[in-house]
């Protein structure tokens, strides 16, 4: 069975969020992932960063200084070749957890 | 770059902070924002974006766990928690890092020794492209040998510089002493130590003048008359006082004037390593040249391309062409063929030459494995107080493991905790080793023969001490670690006293420990007793003659210039007034003085039998002065001169050799031709005993002594060995001496010393591995006394409660002393076992240093057993003699 839980989901999201753009800081992070899944995903803001941070630690992303479109430093995440990989595997072990759950809620 | 920044923030972690801080604060603020650009008002916007961000703190405080959570800023942490701990412990701290820096500090002083004897490169540019050209496999002892660095003649050098195509440079060199004129007088004189090199020496080498100028081709021309010398840095510091370099500055040595034009450089000591040099002179290559005195070495610089070993073929190719040419006359048919058939070779030479290398080299390697040893033992002694100390603290990590941290978090901490008292340790012994190193130079340095060797702390020597200093961190930190880690929280936080867990398994690893321990010591302490033991066999050993009492002398006259025909005669005169010197109870000339080192020998023909023997001149008064007696036959007397057949003693090793043990009166030995030396035919007329020749170490060989009124006339220089008995110290005796024979004789020269000085001075390195492994023995001993008191002592403790019941159930006192004694006997008994098979094993090895005993002595085994049985009966007695002092219901009611 794959194995998955809350940390992973949040990683899950973030990778496929980077992946989508070159590079984001914390709030587009959020923001993105909001508007993406329409309101129904709403990411804990205060457990961003330090799952951020981790994954920095893992090298699944790296981090820059720079400024936003309104002139505010802010610090700029972007996928390694890493965390393109270990995106792939998150993905595949998501779909599995999907399907067990659906496989689950449709035994009746 | 990761790390790079990690450890910047650990100086910075403020930093670190803030920007986290600015990152955090920067999605507030944006999300602020936002609101703002949504409609809310400025206040509401900033609280509606902190209340969806949670506390900042808390988030910052989570963030930096993740960044910091194993990196460097927590291992910083770490280490200030050990230094607390050890600074709660000061004690325990004090004497572990002083056991690991004088461990450390005396391997490390031993292993700059070798560095310097034997690793390093010359002081010179590009030395691992010298090489030294020699005869391959010596020249079998012919000829006249200086010095033992100089192998090839002077002739063959002037061939060699003629044509030597594989090297870009070459230049011959011979070191040795000389006599500074140092007063008016033709005797007030000091020895110096000078280099006669070839034009080339300094361009060869590639060594530039500190100050003046070097040695050229201009100065070797008028080498063998007056010139030019280069002085030492330490010269002319010392004796020059550092004064600029004028066209006054000259010096006599040897009779010879020589200008000082220039000063070497301060690291240059020459190419023999652990000697230095005073002056050094151009080569005199004189037209009558001695060519079957084997008295320079020769080096050279590979040209481009070439290696050694085809440079040796080369050489090996070319040198029938250089044998031939350099050809002495005189020699036997034999002999010339045997010179004809040298080879010449290349070897490399970046370490420069070194007597010191050729006899220390064993003994220093020796002295390591010894001190490494001793570390060990230190390291297992330290082990068991780290043993101790964990299970002290075994509710600590106990509750620590409780409170969630991770084995490995745990064992990192006990880690840092040991490595940080090896590194203090390596540290301050890599320092004491500075002291060591010297302390050992000095004891090496003997009063005649000054040894001259800088020690440095190299990336080598650095290196030895870090390997050496995470060897020892590896033995005594690991294994406590490991153990201490691994305990159970739960039932070390529930039972009360803190060294509860796993106790059989802690119990056998201290046993083991003390085992190998026992094992280890007892290897040091047959080492010991061996090089103590040989060290005595060579001190009581009879060299067959006296040696107390005897003043070696050398008579220097050729300032006289005495007919050769009458130097016999004048040495008669010489010695008749030294015997009228009060004190002087007799006195004699000899070719060779007694266990002194040289040799001299001659090819002889006794009948049908051929072979070597040793041959000296003597006066007739030599025997009785040096106490030999003539077992048969008839001594010298002055009957036997230049016009009367020539006669010769010999010794019975002689008689062994060559007449298979036939009555040797009457029969007679025939020499073969050398060069100033014909063949000559000898009546035996007398025999003595076996005596030592040259060396207390030497079995007996073959010798003949022959009269000196006999010497050869053409072969006769003008100077004279003698040997003198007395009762007054050599010192004065010199003095009286001196006196004496600077009134009849004011241009003469002398030296005085004792000959049983002299004989112990030769014995140093046999004395100073003996003093040394002694040392390190006893001080193996002590620490294994103080590991097997430790684990007794433990041991009692941990018995106390079974030890109280059977004193209360009637046990007697002197039960239970045997009791925890035998257990004490048990580890002794394997320990002992193992370290004998291994000192059989190891001590092999060393038996081309022992003297009068082979390296399986039975006696020296059984005396290490028995010192060891000693040292564990005092270690064990005490806290057996407690155990059974208890008293019962005190025992008991404890637990």
């Amino acid at each position: 069975m794959a194995k998955n839980d809350l940390q992973g989901t949040l990683e899950l999201l973030i990778l496929k969020t980077l992946a989508q753009n070159s590079s984001l800081h914390g709030y587009g992070i959020v923001l993105h992932i909001q508007r993406v899944s329409g309101d129904l995903l709403r990411v804990e803001e205060g457990s961003l960063y330090p799952a951020l941070h981790r994954m920095e630690q893992s090298q699944w992303v790296r981090s820059q200084w720079a400024l936003t479109e309104t002139n505010r430093r802010a610090k700029f995440y972007s996928l390694t070749l890493a965390g393109r990989k270990q995106l792939a595997v998150a993905e595949k072990s998501w779909e599995q957890t999907v399907k067990g759950v659906q496989a689950v809620m449709k035994f009746a | 770059m990761k790390l790079l920044r990690r450890i910047v923030a650990l100086f910075r972690r403020s930093s670190i902070d803030r920007e986290i801080d600015e990152e955090l604060q920067a999605h507030i603020a944006m999300r602020a924002e936002d609101n703002v650009a949504a409609g809310m008002s400025p206040d509401a916007a900033a609280r509606d974006a902190r209340l969806r961000f949670g506390n900042p703190t808390v988030v910052r405080e989570r963030t930096e766990h993740v960044d910091f959570a194993l990196g460097i800023d927590s291992i910083w942490r770490d280490i200030r928690y050990a230094i607390r701990g050890y600074r709660n412990a000061p004690i325990f701290a004090i004497v572990a890092i002083t056991t690991l820096a004088l461990g450390i500090g005396a391997n490390t002083a031993i292993f700059q020794l070798l560095n310097e004897v034997r690793l390093r490169s010359l002081p010179v540019a590009n030395p691992e492209e010298l090489v030294d050209i020699r005869i391959i496999g010596g020249n079998h002892g012919m000829g006249i040998s200086d010095t033992r660095y100089s192998s090839l003649t002077r002739p063959l050098w002037q061939e060699i510089e003629r044509s030597h195509e594989p090297l870009s440079g070459v230049f011959a060199w011979t070191s040795n002493f000389q006599n500074m004129q140092t007063g008016l007088t033709a005797n007030d004189i000091r020895p110096v130590r000078s280099i006669n090199v070839s034009s080339d020496f300094f361009n060869v080498l590639g060594v530039a003048p500190f100050a003046g100028r070097f040695l050229g081709p201009e100065d070797a021309a008028s080498a063998c008359t007056s010139s030019n010398a280069v002085v030492s840095y330490s010269w002319w510091q010392s004796q020059m006082g550092g004064r600029p370099i004028t066209a006054a500055e000259s010096v006599v040595l040897d009779g010879t004037q020589y200008r000082i034009v220039g000063v070497a450089p301060a690291r240059f000591f020459g190419l023999a390593v652990g000697e230095s040099f005073d002056f050094v002179t151009p080569l005199c290559i004189p037209p009558n040249v001695q060519r079957e005195h084997f008295d320079v070495a020769v080096m050279g610089r590979l040209a481009p391309g070439w290696t050694s070993d085809r440079a040796t073929q080369w050489f090996t190719s070319a040198s029938k062409g250089f044998f031939e040419t350099a050809l002495p006359q005189g020699y036997s048919s034999n002999t010339t063929e045997l010179f004809r058939n040298f080879k010449l070779g290349a070897f490399p030479a970046a370490a420069g030459v070194s007597n010191l290398r050729d006899s220390y080299d064993s003994s220093l390697w020796i002295l390591l494995g010894i001190t490494g040893l001793v570390l060990l033992i230190a390291c297992a002694n330290l082990a068991n107080l780290m043993l101790a100390r964990a299970s002290a603290r075994q509710r600590e990590v106990a509750l620590r493991m409780a409170l969630g941290a991770t084995r490995a978090r745990l064992l990192r901490q006990l880690l840092i905790e040991s490595s940080l008292l090896a590194i203090t340790g390596a540290l301050l012994g890599v320092g004491l080793a500075q002291l060591f190193s010297r302390l050992l130079i000095r004891a090496l340095t003997t009063g005649n023969d000054s040894l001259t060797l800088t020690v440095h702390t190299d990336w080598r020597v650095l290196l030895f001490a870090a390997a050496v200093a995470i060897l020892t961190c590896a033995v005594f930190g690991t294994l406590p670690a490991f153990r201490a880690s691994k305990a159970d929280p739960i039932h070390a936080l529930k039972s009360g006293d803190g060294h509860a867990s796993s106790r059989r398994e802690r119990f056998s690893l201290q046993r083991i420990m003390v085992v190998v321990q026992v094992a280890v010591s007892m290897v040091l302490l047959v080492t010991a007793l061996l090089f103590v033991r040989s060290f005595r066999n060579l001190m009581t050993v009879d060299p067959g003659m006296r040696e107390r009492g005897i003043t070696i002398g050398y008579i220097d006259f050729h300032n006289s210039k005495i007919d050769p025909a009458r130097i016999e005669d004048f040495k008669r005169q010489l010695i008749s007034e030294v015997r009228a010197v009060p004190g002087v109870t007799n006195v004699a000339t000899t070719s060779m003085i007694p266990l002194n080192g040289g040799s001299w020998g001659h090819g002889v023909d006794v009948g049908p039998k051929e072979g070597n023997s040793r041959f000296t001149w003597v006066s007739p008064t030599y025997f009785q002065t040096m106490e030999i007696s003539i077992v048969s036959g008839r001594g010298f007397n002055d009957n036997d001169i230049q016009s009367s057949p020539r006669v010769a003693i010999v010794n019975k090793a002689f008689i062994r050799t060559f007449l298979d043990g036939q009555n040797p009166l009457g029969k007679t030995v025939r020499t073969k031709a050398e060069p100033r030396y014909p063949s000559t035919l000898f009546e035996i007329v007398g025999v003595i005993p076996d005596t030592k020749y040259n060396d207390l170490r030497g079995a007996p060989e073959p010798m003949v002594f022959v009269p000196a009124m006999q010497f050869p006339i053409e072969a006769n220089v003008p100077g004279a060995g003698v040997v003198i008995s007395s009762t007054l110290p050599s010192s004065v005796l010199g003095e009286d001496i001196k006196r004496v024979l600077a009134s009849s004789h004011p241009e003469i020269r002398t030296r005085f010393f004792e000959l049983q000085q002299q004989i112990r001075n030769n014995l140093l390195r046999e004395r100073l591995l003996a003093i040394l492994s002694g040392f390190f023995g006893a001080l193996a001993a002590i620490l294994v006394m103080v590991g097997l008191y430790g684990v007794v002592s433990y041991l009692v403790t941990r018995r106390r409660n079974e030890l109280g019941i059977r004193i209360a159930l009637g046990s007697t006192r002197a039960r239970i002393i045997s009791l925890v004694m035998s257990e004490a006997g048990r580890m002794l008994l394997l320990g002992t076992l193992i370290g004998a098979m291994i000192s059989l094993a190891a001590t092999r090895g060393a038996s081309s240093l022992l003297f009068g005993l082979k390296s399986w002595d039975p006696v020296t085994i059984a005396l290490a057993v028995a010192s060891l049985a000693t040292v564990s009966a005092l270690a064990s007695f005490l806290p057996a003699f407690r155990a059974a002092a208890l008293n019962p219901v005190e025992a008991l009611r404890r637990e």
